[in-house]
Formats: structure tokens, sequence, C-alpha cells
């Protein structure tokens, strides 16, 4: 297979993070990337030069997918219909070489707090193969009722305002809720509630276990001038440190982006519903109007598959078109 | 004749209403209250409130409209106050402000966006 002159060239030094393999690496998301976290150690890949044999790698013992934004109840330029977007990400789901166990859908599942969009996104999620779907909240999940009907909806089960943890084939999953009470001209949230829970919730584990940890809002300043950024999760950072292998995965800001610090990577996911901007590149973080014939190509889903016993982390995005 | 007697109606309103004017300049006191005056317009497009100062007389109404096409609140800084439902592209929310005081308020679902009401 012919290679294009962007693609990246698999295995990087082995002395750490390749500054410029990683930005290559950006530069891919969105388009469909591989990038392979193993021993600290960033590998990427172009999606359309895999081999089966790469995939058959990146095939670990547990895998599961991210889907974010879906906005039900959006309807207007450039997309007016999320629900087929909606439905083709989960199309995309299913037909992964390795079907997900489970889902993440990481907040702003509706665009009015809705109950009918709540409804539409339930049903259409019946149909991927992987049943358990776990959430966090989006700004546009808690209008109004200070998220009281999230809570009843999707977070029976959780503490506080919504987050939780969980653990599957030993990896800590965190669900975090950083929308809530949000200040005027402030950034995202977690409080100090929140916050102590994590410390409570994190204390007993060892730092082999590779940890998980989903919310909204990113957790990284990605561009505080929009609200792109959670204004206390420098604490949560601090407490992620210990960890081998610690993973931040993200929504809000509908386009895939990825950073690494240390042993944390961070990771937002592309929406099902419309992109947005690169930060500053408009005067707002509005709806990106783009040609019908571009859109799929700007929403997608994110894949992840962790391989046990050699602590790498695949995250693949696949945009839908 | 005539020509002066209608110079005569227009005279007299004209004249009260100047030295309305000239006496409120002068003691540097607020316009006396106005209850029906007509309600203050702020726009709320392209995540910004417009105008981001409007200054009434205690007893206005503000009418916030969203021209976004995303969805937009109005909350008062103290949540309490006053509290929109979220606003959907050209959905309107009104409050009257009957206690003169400065109110800061947000967009609740993108807090980056403030502004403020000067009620005298």
């Amino acid at each position: 297979m012919a290679r294009g002159k962007d693609e990246i060239v698999v295995n990087h030094n082995h002395d750490g993070i390749d500054r410029r393999g990683f930005l290559k690496c950006m530069a891919w998301a969105g388009t469909g990337t591989l990038c392979v976290m193993k021993g600290g150690v960033l590998n990427s890949y172009a999606l359309s030069a895999l081999t089966t044999e790469d995939a058959a790698k990146a095939n670990g013992a547990l895998s599961f997918a991210q889907i974010s934004d879906s906005h039900m109840g959006f309807n207007k330029p450039a997309n007016t219909d999320v629900v087929a977007t909606l439905k083709a990400a989960v199309d995309k789901l299913n037909a992964l070489p390795t079907p997900p166990e489970f889902l993440l859908h990481t907040g702003d599942i509706s665009h009015l707090s809705r109950p009918e969009e709540f409804d539409t996104v339930d049903q259409i999620l019946k149909s991927a193969v992987a049943k358990d779907v776990f959430f966090v909240p989006g700004e546009h999940d808690v209008i109004g009722d200070d998220g009281k009907q999230y809570l009843e909806r999707y977070a029976k089960n959780s503490q506080g305002a919504g987050w939780y943890s969980f653990d599957k084939k030993g990896v800590h999953f965190v669900g975090l809720v950083n929308v809530m009470n949000l200040k005027a001209g402030g950034l995202g949230s977690l409080g100090a509630d929140q916050l102590a829970w994590i410390e409570r919730d994190l204390q007993p584990l060892s730092s082999s276990v590779p940890i998980i940890v989903f919310a909204h809002i990113p957790l990284w300043s990605v561009y505080p001038e929009w609200g792109w950024g959670t204004e206390d999760s420098a604490q949560v950072l601090t407490m992620l440190k210990r960890f081998g292998s610690a993973t931040v995965l993200n929504g809000h800001i509908h386009q895939t982006m990825q950073k690494v610090e240390g042993t944390v990577t961070f990771h937002t996911a592309a929406s099902t519903a419309f992109p947005q901007p690169q930060p500053g590149k408009a005067d707002s973080p509005g709806p990106m109007k783009v040609p019908a014939e571009q859109l799929r190509a700007l929403l997608g889903i994110t894949d992840v598959n962790f391989v046990r016993g050699q602590q790498s982390l695949a995250i693949v995005d696949s945009s839908l078109g | 004749m005539r020509l002066k007697m209608y110079w005569c109606r227009f005279a007299l309103p004209v004249g009260v209403g100047l030295a309305l004017f000239v006496t409120a300049g002068r003691e540097a006191q607020p316009l006396p209250q106005q209850p029906s005056s007509a309600p203050v317009d702020v726009k709320i497009d392209n995540f910004t409130y417009s105008p981001v100062t409007v200054t009434v007389a205690t007893g206005t109404t503000v009418k916030w409209t969203n021209r976004d096409d995303i969805p937009h609140t109005v909350v008062s800084e103290d949540k309490s106050t006053f509290k929109s439902k979220a606003l959907d592209t050209d959905d309107s929310f009104s409050y009257t402000f009957t206690k003169p005081g400065t109110y800061t308020y947000f967009c609740s679902i993108h807090p980056k966006m403030t502004a403020k009401v000067v009620v005298q």
C-alpha cells in the first residue's frame, strides 16, 4: 500500500513521547488515527494503513467505545438530522472488528434537556450491540432543573450530582460531573465534594491499576476563552500522577484532540451531531457550518482497546463518513 | 393669523419638555419613575449579550431574545433573582427590575457569557 506524505511510520523512539510524531498524530485525528500508548511511548498509525496484523495487536482484553455530544433536538445547519448521524455512529460501532463491550457517552445527550430528546437517544442506543452505556452529563442535559431529570434517567446509583466509578477487567473507570453549579464567567467545575470523593475512590487502588476518567468538559485547559476547561481539574491530575497509566476522555468541544502529560493521556471525542471550530479559529464556539458532503467526515466515534499485560491503550477515532 | 395660532400650540409642549430636562440635569437626579416604560431589548448573538450593559429605570422590563443557533439562558449571578429556561433560537425571556442595583447575569450553559443590568 502506498503511504501518503503525512502518514506516520509506526514505532517512534523508545525514550519517551516523540513530539513530532505526536503532533502528526494530532493532525490526523478526526480523519482516522490509531494512537497506541505502550510503556509511555505513543505510537501512531493512520487508519487507512492499518493492516489486519495491526488490528490484531490493538485487539485487546478490554474493548469499549466512546460517543459524545449527540445533541438530540439540534436541527440547524450543518446538521438538520442528528437522529440519522447518531444512528450512523451506532452502525459504525456495531461494525467495529472488535465489538465494544460497553459504551461511554460523555454528555450533551440532549440539546435542551427535553424528555423526548433523551427518549430518542435511548431508543437509538438500543440498536447498539453493546448494551451497557455509562453516561456523564453535559451542560445541555441539566438545563433548568439542576440535573434532576438526568439523575433519574442515567445515574440513579451515583453519588452527589451523578459521579460514580466501576471496574471492568482490572481497569478502573471514574465518571465525573463538571457541568453543575457553574459560576458566572467561570469554567467547568467539579467542586469540593466531588474532589473529596475522587480522592477516597482512588486511595485504595494500586498504582499499577489502569485508570480511565471520563467527563464532559475537558479536564485540561483546551481554550479557557471559550470555557473549554475545568477550573479545579488540576487537583484530579495530581491524584492521577501516581498511576502508571491514566487516560482522561472528554467531549464538549466537538472535535478530536489529544495531549500527553507524563503518564496521563487526554483525549476528546468528536460529536455525533455537529462540528465546532478549532480553538480561537472563529468568533465564537458556535456550530461550524460545513457543506453537507463534508459533515460526516467531521463527526465520529472513538474506540478504545486496552491490552492486558502490555499496559497499552489504543484509542482510535473514526469519522462517520 | 392662522399661522401664528399653530405656532402657539406647538410652543407650549416643547417648552414644558425642555424645562423638565433642564431641571433633571441640574440636580443630577434620575428621571421620575415610569412604571409603564417600554421594555428594553437585549439580543443574544454569537455567544454575546448585546448590549453587554444596559442602564434602566426601576420598574423597567428587560427582554432578552436569543438570535443564536445554539440555546442560551439568562441567569442572575446569585442564581435566584431571575433564571430563564433554555432559550432556543428566537425564544425570549423577560424580567421586570423593581429594585435599584447592579445585576450581573450569565448563561448557565456557557458561563463565559456574562453581562449586566444597572437599575437606577
